[in-house]
């Protein structure tokens, strides 16, 4: 391995990841005595929209929710060790996630610290939202949005490290971005250096998603098994000057890296595999080889660039109405017989004109279709099954209704229901749309 | 098929998911299912028998648009994009899974026919993990 290294790593891959997972991640990084970054990805495009609704309903919130659960277990340790954090965790707020850093430090004694704030991804801020355009370039109308923000590339980023930042807080930033950026700031690559920017951007990819690549969502027992499940390490990345690259997980951890995992993790949310589009580059990952490279390593090469979209991709948040959900469970003889009867004599009981859907779980639930075709066509020998009701509407009393039917099935049901549980919630719905790059300015600012 | 001669011929119909692995990732309602094969000598066969056609056929019940099939022979590797088979997507599917990403299982259940002496080392006999190494060594 030549010098000039550096290494970053994962310690969030969604919103709800597990909190401990940082810590061996930055002990590894802090041993290597190497050039290091963290980076933590906890924004989907559904979270971003809760977000807004959490900020509009208190100033000082709209960020991630387990910001400081997350951070406070390692921010001594980084600072102390000059691990550089990027995260999107500002969601929809990040400078107020950014003072909740600056005030942790504080409160731990950390040493003083430089955060970054990268603003410009709300285009309802930058009063933007006549400027979303659908696929074909024509206006993109969506009545009464939630939240509209473009995905930002690493070159913002990029530049808050520059400028000495010890934290960069981004709110909708492009997920492999939070890695491409130390990648960038630390090997001073060119911004139309399309290959090493696709080779930064791919091993962005494959961290975004924390151990899915390390072991994570991979188990499949006795055809493949993975060690310590319970205790799956996070994944870092060695990045050489020259795009190569060799992805591996924190010491003493469980989990694996190999051939399996990270093949599963450079195809998962990609379509076009020539043309996979972000605000940095298109990557294109048709000629890349994986070659193992030691115990949980496995060096990546070959992953080419063209040059970047013109235009950003937008995601616009907006009411999705109501979901109202009802389980009840039935065993034994005949029990399909039951569960069958009872989903019958629940859509009986509801307004026709709603959008339900029916399950038994054991027959068919996640496999079928809302029309129930799949369903029908099945008859296992199960004896411990779960009828499951789902409505969607405008309207939270029919939401309501729905739930209340399930429960009323207690007594007015077939024999022998149990277990009833509930659920009526809000939905946000969202819709990609696309905005022309030199619209959006993202900014940087410096709190200390 | 025991009356066979010649032991190449002799194939034997099994589950997708004996000689393949995979994963789902979703964007609204279009799904994206890869389908690795466990060992480069699996590739072919998946490349010739899980065609688009026989995807889309996995998902009528759900009314699926176009399905378009992406070749990586260097991962052994097809990625299936299947679109409108998500009945709304995360946000408004009624299903319980309304990312998709139980279907990468769906697709592995698919039969396809392999010859006999490629089933003996799947997974984790050891066998077969000699033989990857023997494979990976450049």
């Amino acid at each position: 391995m030549g010098d000039g290294r550096i290494l970053v790593g994962c310690g969030a891959g969604f919103s709800g990841d597990r909190l401990d997972a940082p810590g061996p991640v930055v002990e590894t990084l802090a041993r290597s005595g190497l050039p290091a970054a963290i980076m933590f990805e906890t924004l989907g495009e559904r979270t971003l929209a809760l977000a807004q609704l959490d900020r509009a309903r208190d100033p000082e919130r709209g960020y991630e929710p387990l910001l400081e659960p997350l951070l406070e277990p390692v921010l001594d340790s980084c600072l102390r060790h000059g691990i550089r954090i990027l995260g999107n965790f500002g969601a929809a707020n990040p400078r107020a996630a950014a003072q909740r850093i600056l005030e942790m430090g504080r409160r731990l004694g950390c040493r003083p610290m430089r955060v970054a704030v990268v603003t410009g991804d709300d285009l309802a801020a930058a009063s933007l939202l006549d400027r979303i355009e659908a696929e074909d370039g024509t206006p993109l109308t969506v009545t009464a949005p939630i939240s509209a923000n473009a995905y930002v590339g690493a070159g913002p980023m990029a530049r808050a490290l520059a400028l000495g930042a010890d934290v960069v807080v981004a709110g909708r930033v492009a997920d492999p971005s939070l890695a491409l950026a130390p990648f960038l700031h630390h090997h001073g690559w060119a911004e139309d250096d399309w290959r090493r920017i696709a080779c930064g951007t791919l091993a962005g990819h494959l961290l975004e998603c924390g151990s899915q690549v390390t072991g994570g969502y991979f188990a499949d027992p006795g055809v493949k098994d993975v060690p310590d499940p319970h205790r799956i390490g996070f994944p870092i990345v060695a990045m050489d000057a020259d795009g190569g690259f060799t992805i591996g997980k924190a010491e003493d951890t469980g989990g694996l890296v190999d051939r399996r995992t990270v093949s599963e993790q450079i195809l998962y949310e990609v379509h076009d595999p020539a043309a996979y589009l972000t605000p940095d580059v298109t990557l294109d990952i048709t000629c890349v080889e994986l070659v193992p490279d030691g115990p949980d390593r496995v060096r990546v090469t070959g992953a080419a660039g063209r040059p970047r979209p013109e235009r950003l991709k937008v995601t616009v948040g907006y009411d999705g109405g109501w979901l109202g959900e009802g389980e009840i469970s039935y065993a034994g003889p005949n029990a399909v017989a039951r569960a069958r009867l009872a989903l019958d004599v629940v859509k009986r009981r509801l307004p026709a004109d709603c959008r339900v859907r029916g399950d038994i779980v054991g027959v068919s639930s996640v496999f079928g279709d809302d029309g129930g075709q799949r369903l029908a066509g099945r008859a296992p020998a199960v004896e411990d099954v779960r009828m499951r009701i789902a409505v969607a509407t405008p309207e939270r009393a029919v939401a309501e209704r729905a739930a209340q039917e399930v429960l009323a099935l207690y007594t007015c049901g077939p024999a022998g229901g149990g277990g009833v549980r509930t659920a009526v919630r809000q939905r946000i719905a969202t819709a990609s749309g696309y905005i022309p790059r030199a619209l959006v300015r993202p900014d940087i600012e410096i709190l200390e | 098929m025991t009356d066979m001669t010649n032991a190449m011929d002799d194939t034997v119909e099994v589950p997708l998911h004996r000689i393949a692995h995979g994963r789902t990732g979703d964007k609204g309602d279009r799904l994206n299912v890869s389908v690795i094969a466990h060992r480069p000598a699996h590739f072919p066969l998946i490349r010739d028998q899980v065609t688009a056609e026989r995807v889309r056929a996995l998902f009528a019940h759900r009314g699926p648009g176009p399905v378009v099939r992406y070749e990586l022979p260097r991962l052994h590797a097809l990625n299936l994009v299947i679109d409108d088979v998500l009945e709304g997507g995360v946000n408004l599917a009624l299903n319980l899974d309304g990312h998709g990403k139980t279907l990468s299982f769906l697709v592995l259940s698919m039969p396809v026919r392999v010859p006999r002496h490629l089933l003996e080392t799947v997974g984790n006999d050891p066998q077969a993990k000699q033989q990857d190494k023997q494979e990976e060594t450049p």
